[in-house]
C-alpha cells in the first residue's frame, strides 16, 4: 500500500505493509534512526513522535492509522548544524546522559511548550510521565523543559 | 553546530570544602550532546551494514536439565538458514572471564544450567523468516533437579572472611547484642538501551564487531579466545551506548561471540539485536543477597563487635561473582570504626540466569543491611540515629576490618552534618515522631524521614588496578591536534567530556582543541574496563600526568608556553605520542593471600536524607524527597556529576520500593517493561545533591569516583524512612505494598526476594 504522511514538514510516501510500526517505517524506510526502540511495548516512550501534533509511541502506531498525518520526530526540530531552545536547554542543564531516552523525551517536551500550560515541576512530570529515563534521575530533564519554557514566554532573561 | 556556553557561575558547594577562591573555567558542554539531542548520533541499532542477515538464539526453557540434542524439523527448509552449535566454535567454547565455567553455547550431552540460556544460534536473511526458523529448532533434553536458594546450595563461587580484633571477647563485652537478618532481591539495570552487536567478517578471516557495550578489551580477549583469533584479527568498536550501569560489562561479550560465531558462518554482517524481553530474560541481574547481623554495644552506645554473614547467589555461573562478593563483604560493616570485627561472605551457585555487574557492585545490597542494623539500633538504644552516626562513623587513622588505615581523604561525619543540615532532619524528624504519636486510628497516610550514610571503595578491590596495569595514550598530531587515545567508553556519565577537559586543564588550552579517538581496540591502548567508578580517578589521573610529560616535552624544546608552541613543535617535529601506565598509589599495599591491607587507596562517602508518604490502606510508598550528600574528592564537571548523584539515587529509590523480579522454576517471570517497573518522573522524588571535596593525594586531580557511591546510600535511607512514617522495619528489599501491608497489618508476607518459586507439580 502507498500511505501518504507530512514528516518534518517535507510530503512523503512509503510503499509498506499497512500494519507496518510507524516507528519501523521512521527507522527503516525513512532512514531517521533518531527515534529509538526501548521496548516495543508503549511502556518506555523511546519512540515518541508527534502526530499532528500529539505525542504518540510510534511502536504502537501502524502506519495505516496515520495516512496523511503530519509527523514530527527529533531530527526536524531544528535545521542541520543547529539546535533549537528545548534541545539548547537539555545540552546546558544536562538533561542528556547516555542519549537514549532523549529523542523521545525531547518530543513529548515540545508538545508540552506547544500547550501553553504553565511549566510548574509538577505539570512538566507529568508531561514526561511515558517517557523512561534511567541516566537523569529527570532532575535535569525537567529543569531543562522548565528553562525553555521560561525561555520561550520571555520570563528568564533571554540568552541566545 | 552551535554550542551556547554556560555562565561562569560559581559552583554550589557548601563553605570550606573547595579550595576558596579557586576560579574555575566555565564548564564544556557535554562533548556528543549536540548528536544525541538531534538523533544523529548512532548507536548500534542506527548502524547500517549492507547485506547484514539477522541473528537469533535458541535458549533453554528449564533451569537444569542435560542436553540431548537439538532437533530441526526436517519439515522446514532450512536452506536459507544458517545454524551454529558448540560444535561450530573454532576456538575453545568459553566466555573469557574469571573462571572458564561458562560456554558460549550449551554442547550436546552437556548440561544447562539455567533458564534462557544459549543453545544454539540462527541467522537468516530477514526478520520474518528467522522468527519462523525459530520456531522449527527445538531441545531435546533430560530433565535435572534444579537448585534455588543460595543458602541451600552446596556449591560455592568464592568466600572471604575479614576479622579485626577478638569477636568473641567483643560480644561477650557488650551490654546488648542486636540481631537482624535481611534480603535483597535481584535488580535490573535496566538501560533503555537493548543489548545490540553487529558481527562483520573481516578480510584476514579475522572479525570485527560494533556494539553498546562498557569494555571494548573485554570482548576482545573473548573473541580471541573463542575464535581463536590473533590481536589484530579481533577489533571492536563501540557505538554510542544507551546506558550500561554494568549491566553492559560482561554480558556483551556473549552477544558478540554469537553474532562472530554467525557473521563468520554467513561471510557477511550479523546483527543480533535483544528485543526488551529477551534483554531481561537472559542478561545478568544485581546479586541477591542474604545478610545476618550481630552487633555487640554497650549501653551508652558504644560499638564494640560487628559480627556479619554475607550470602549472595551468583546464579549459575562464576562471572564477576567473586569480585562483587569481595566488595560486598568489605563493605559489609559501613563506613564504622569499630575494635572487633568478623564478616564471612560466600557466593553460592543456583540454577538461575548468571548475576554480575550492577552499579554498586555488591555494596548496595550490604551496606542496606548495616544502614538498617544501625538504625534498629538506634532506636533499641533510644538514641537519634544521627547522633549515633556522629559517634561511630570513621575519623582519620580509623581502621578497616581489612587493616586499612584511613590516612587521608576521610569525609563520613561531614557528609552525614551536610545532609542532615541541608535537610533539616533534625526538625522534620521531631516533627515526624509527635505526629505518629498524634495519629489517628483511621488515618490513611504517614509522613517519615530517614538517614543512613555509606561510603564506597575508589576503583578496582585490592590488587586490582596493579593487575590491569591500564595505559591511557596522549598524541600530539602532525597537524597540531591533540588526540586522546583511551579504551574507556561514554554511556552517559561524561567520559568524553571530562577527558578532553582534564586534559585542556593540564596543558592550558582549549578543550576544543582536544579530540577523542574513537573507541576501538585497533586504534586505543587497553585503558581498563570502564567499571568502577574508575574512569575519572584512575584514567582520567593517567591522562593528566600524559599531558604533563607531553607539556614539559614540548615546552622543553620550544623555550615558549605549551599553548604557544605546541602547533609549531608539531610542524618542525612531527606527531608525538605519550603513553602513561598505571602506577600503583603511593603507600597502597594490599596482600591478595591474607585479603588485608589497603582494599581501596581511599573511599568515597556519601549520606542521605529520604523523606516518604506512606498510603496506611494500601502500603505503597511515596518517596517525596532525597538529599544526597556525597565526598567525591574532586569535582571535575559539577553537572556531570550531580548528574550521577541524581540518576544513581533514583536508581536506589527503584531498588527500596517497586524493583523486584519475581522467579518461578528459576525464570524471570516479570520480563517485560509493562512488568518490571522503573520509576516514571511522577514517581522520582525531589533530588537534591550537594557536592563535597577532599582530594585524594594519589590521584593528580584528586578525583575518587562517584558513579557507584549515590546507589549505596539511599535505599537504607527509604527503608527508615518508612518505619519513621509507620513504626514497622522493612528487612527485605524492595518494600513494596504488599510488604509493607504485611508489616503494618501482620497479614503474611511474600516470599523473600529473589528466591525463584518452584514449579507447579
Amino acid at each position: 500500500m502507498t500511505y501518504r504522511l507530512t514528516v518534518n514538514g517535507i510530503a512523503t510516501q512509503v510503499e509498506s505493509p499497512g500494519m507496518r510500526r510507524l516507528l519501523d517505517v521512521l527507522r527503516e524506510d525513512l532512514g531517521l534512526t533518531g527515534t529509538k526502540e526501548g521496548c516495543g511495548e508503549g511502556e518506555c516512550g523511546a519512540c515518541s513522535v508527534l502526530v499532528d501534533g500529539a505525542v504518540v509511541d510510534s511502536c504502537l502506531v501502524p502506519v495505516c492509522q496515520v495516512e496523511g498525518a503530519r509527523i514530527d520526530t527529533v531530527e526536524g526540530l531544528a535545521a542541520v548544524g543547529d539546535l533549537n531552545l528545548l534541545q539548547a536547554a537539555f545540552l546546558e542543564t544536562g538533561g542528556a546522559q547516555c542519549g537514549i531516552c532523549t529523542p523521545g523525551m525531547l518530543m513529548a517536551g515540545e508538545a508540552f511548550l506547544a500547550s501553553g500550560m504553565e511549566a510548574t515541576e509538577e505539570a512538566v512530570r507529568e508531561a514526561i510521565a511515558g517517557n523512561l529515563c534511567r541516566c537523569t534521575g529527570y532532575t535535569k530533564i525537567i529543569d531543562a523543559i522548565v528553562l525553555a519554557d521560561a525561555r520561550r514566554t520571555g520570563t528568564a532573561e533571554a540568552q541566545a | 553546530m552551535s554550542t551556547p556556553t554556560l555562565p561562569d557561575t560559581p559552583l554550589l558547594l557548601a563553605p570550606g570544602t573547595i579550595a576558596p577562591g579557586r576560579a574555575r573555567p566555565a564548564l564544556p558542554l557535554r562533548r556528543e550532546g549536540p548528536e544525541k539531542l538531534t538523533g544523529l548520533a548512532k548507536y548500534a541499532d542506527d548502524l547500517v551494514f549492507p547485506g547484514a542477515w539477522y541473528g537469533s538464539t535458541v535458549r533453554s526453557t528449564e533451569p537444569h536439565a542435560r542436553l540431548l540434542g537439538i532437533d530441526l524439523d526436517p519439515a522446514f527448509d532450512w536452506s536459507k538458514v544458517v545454524v551454529v552449535t558448540a560444535a561450530d566454535i573454532p576456538g575453545e567454547n568459553v566466555v573469557a572471564l574469571i573462571q572458564d565455567d561458562q560456554p558460549v553455547l550449551v554442547p550436546v550431552g552437556g548440561e544447562i544450567q539455567h533458564q534462557a540460556e544459549p543453545v544454539c544460534l540462527l541467522a537468516a536473511p530477514d526478520r520474518d523468516l528467522l522468527r519462523v526458523a525459530k520456531r522449527h529448532a527445538t531441545l531435546r533434553t533430560e530433565r535435572l533437579p534444579a537448585i534455588f536458594d543460595p543458602l541451600l546450595s552446596t556449591r560455592e563461587f568464592a568466600h572471604f572472611e575479614l576479622t579485626k580484633g577478638d569477636i568473641e571477647a567483643g560480644l561477650a563485652a557488650a551490654d546488648i547484642v542486636v540481631e537482624g537478618e535481611y534480603r535483597v532481591g535481584h535488580q535490573e539495570q535496566l538501560y533503555i538501551e537493548n543489548q545490540a552487536m553487529i558481527a562483520v567478517p573481516r578480510p584476514d578471516g579475522g572479525i570485527e564487531v560494533h556494539g553498546s557495550m562498557q569494555c571494548p578489551y573485554y570482548i576482545h580477549a573473548a573473541l580471541k579466545r573463542a575464535l581463536n583469533l590473533t590481536d589484530a584479527q579481533a577489533v571492536v568498536i563501540q557505538a554510542e551506548t544507551g546506558g550500561g550501569f554494568g549491566g553492559k560489562e560482561e554480558y556483551p561479550s556473549i552477544i558478540a561471540l554469537h553474532a562472530a560465531l554467525l557473521a563468520q558462518r554467513v561471510g557477511k554482517p550479523v546483527r543480533m539485536m535483544y528485543d526488551r524481553h529477551e534483554d531481561i530474560s537472559a542478561t545478568t541481574k544485581r546479586h541477591p543477597a542474604w545478610v545476618r547481623h550481630r552487633t555487640g554495644v554497650t549501653r551508652d552506645g558504644q560499638l564494640v563487635a560487628q559480627d556479619i554473614e554475607v550470602v549472595m547467589d551468583g546464579g549459575a555461573y562464576v562471572t564477576l561473582t567473586p569480585v562483587v562478593l569481595s566488595r560486598g563483604t568489605i563493605h559489609a560493616g559501613g563506613p564504622y570504626e569499630c575494635p572487633n570485627v568478623r564478616i564471612r561472605g560466600r557466593a553460592m551457585a543456583t540454577n538461575t540466569p548468571p548475576n554480575g555487574a550492577f552499579r554498586g557492585f555488591g555494596a548496595p545490597q550490604t551496606e542496606f543491611a548495616a544502614e538498617t542494623q544501625v538504625n534498629r539500633i538506634a532506636e533499641r538504644l533510644d538514641l537519634s540515629p544521627l547522633a549515633l552516626r556522629r559517634r561511630w562513623v570513621y575519623r582519620e587513622g580509623g581502621v578497616t576490618p581489612t587493616g586499612q588505615v584511613l590516612r587521608e581523604s576521610v569525609a563520613g561525619l561531614e557528609v552525614l552534618e551536610a545532609a542532615a543540615q541541608a535537610s533539616e532532619y533534625e526538625g522534620v524528624a521531631a516533627h515526624t515522631k509527635k505526629a505518629r504519636a498524634q495519629r489517628a486510628e483511621d488515618a490513611h497516610s504517614a509522613r517519615g524521614i530517614g538517614i543512613a550514610l555509606a561510603w564506597h571503595g575508589a576503583g578496582f578491590t585490592g590488587s586490582g588496578e596493579v593487575h590491569l596495569a591500564s595505559v591511557a595514550s596522549l598524541e600530539l598530531t602532525a597537524d597540531g591536534r591533540i588526540r586522546i587515545l583511551t579504551a574507556s567508553t561514554e554511556m552517559g556519565q561524561g567520559t568524553k567530556t571530562i577527558f578532553p577537559q582534564l586534559v585542556a586543564e593540564a596543558l592550558e588550552i582549549s578543550p576544543d582543541e582536544v579530540d577523542i579517538a574513537p573507541q576501538d581496540t585497533s586504534i586505543v591502548p587497553d585503558s581498563g574496563p570502564t567499571v568502577a567508578s574508575r574512569t575519572a580517578m584512575v584514567v582520567g589521573g593517567l591522562l593528566i600526568k600524559a599531558a604533563q610529560r607531553m607539556r614539559a616535552q614540548v615546552e622543553e624544546a620550544g623555550g615558549g608556553s605549551f599553548a604557544d608552541t605546541y602547533r609549531s613543535f608539531a610542524a618542525e617535529h612531527g606527531s608525538l605520542r605519550v603513553d602513561e601506565q598505571f602506577q600503583p598509589y603511593p603507600g597502597v599495599t594490599f596482600d591478595d593471600a591474607t585479603y588485608t591491607g589497603d582494599a581501596y587507596p581511599c573511599f568515597g562517602w556519601a549520606c542521605a536524607v529520604a523523606e516518604v508518604e506512606v498510603d496506611l490502606d494500601t502500603g505503597e510508598v511515596t518517596v517525596r524527597d532525597v538529599v544526597s550528600a556525597d565526598e567525591i574528592g574532586h569535582v571535575i564537571h559539577q553537572i556531570m556529576a550531580e548528574g550521577q548523584v541524581e540518576g544513581g539515587s533514583l536508581q536506589a529509590v527503584g531498588y527500596a520500593t517497586i524493583e523486584e523480579l519475581k522467579l518461578l522454576d528459576g525464570r524471570y517471570l516479570n520480563d517485560r517493561l509493562a512488568t518490571y517497573l522503573i520509576p516514571t518522573a511522577m514517581d522520582a522524588p525531589r533530588i537534591t545533591s550537594i557536592l563535597l571535596e577532599h582530594p585524594y593525594s594519589g590521584a593528580p586531580h584528586g578525583a575518587k569516583g562517584v558513579g557507584e557511591l549515590p546507589m549505596d546510600v539511599v535505599a537504607p535511607a527509604v527503608v527508615a524512612a518508612i518505619h519513621d512514617a509507620t513504626g514497622s522495619w522493612i528487612c527485605d528489599l524492595p518494600a513494596t505494598p504488599e510488604r509493607v501491608l504485611a508489616a503494618l497489618t501482620g497479614s503474611p508476607a511474600p516470599g523473600p526476594p529473589g528466591i525463584s518459586a518452584e514449579r507447579p507439580a
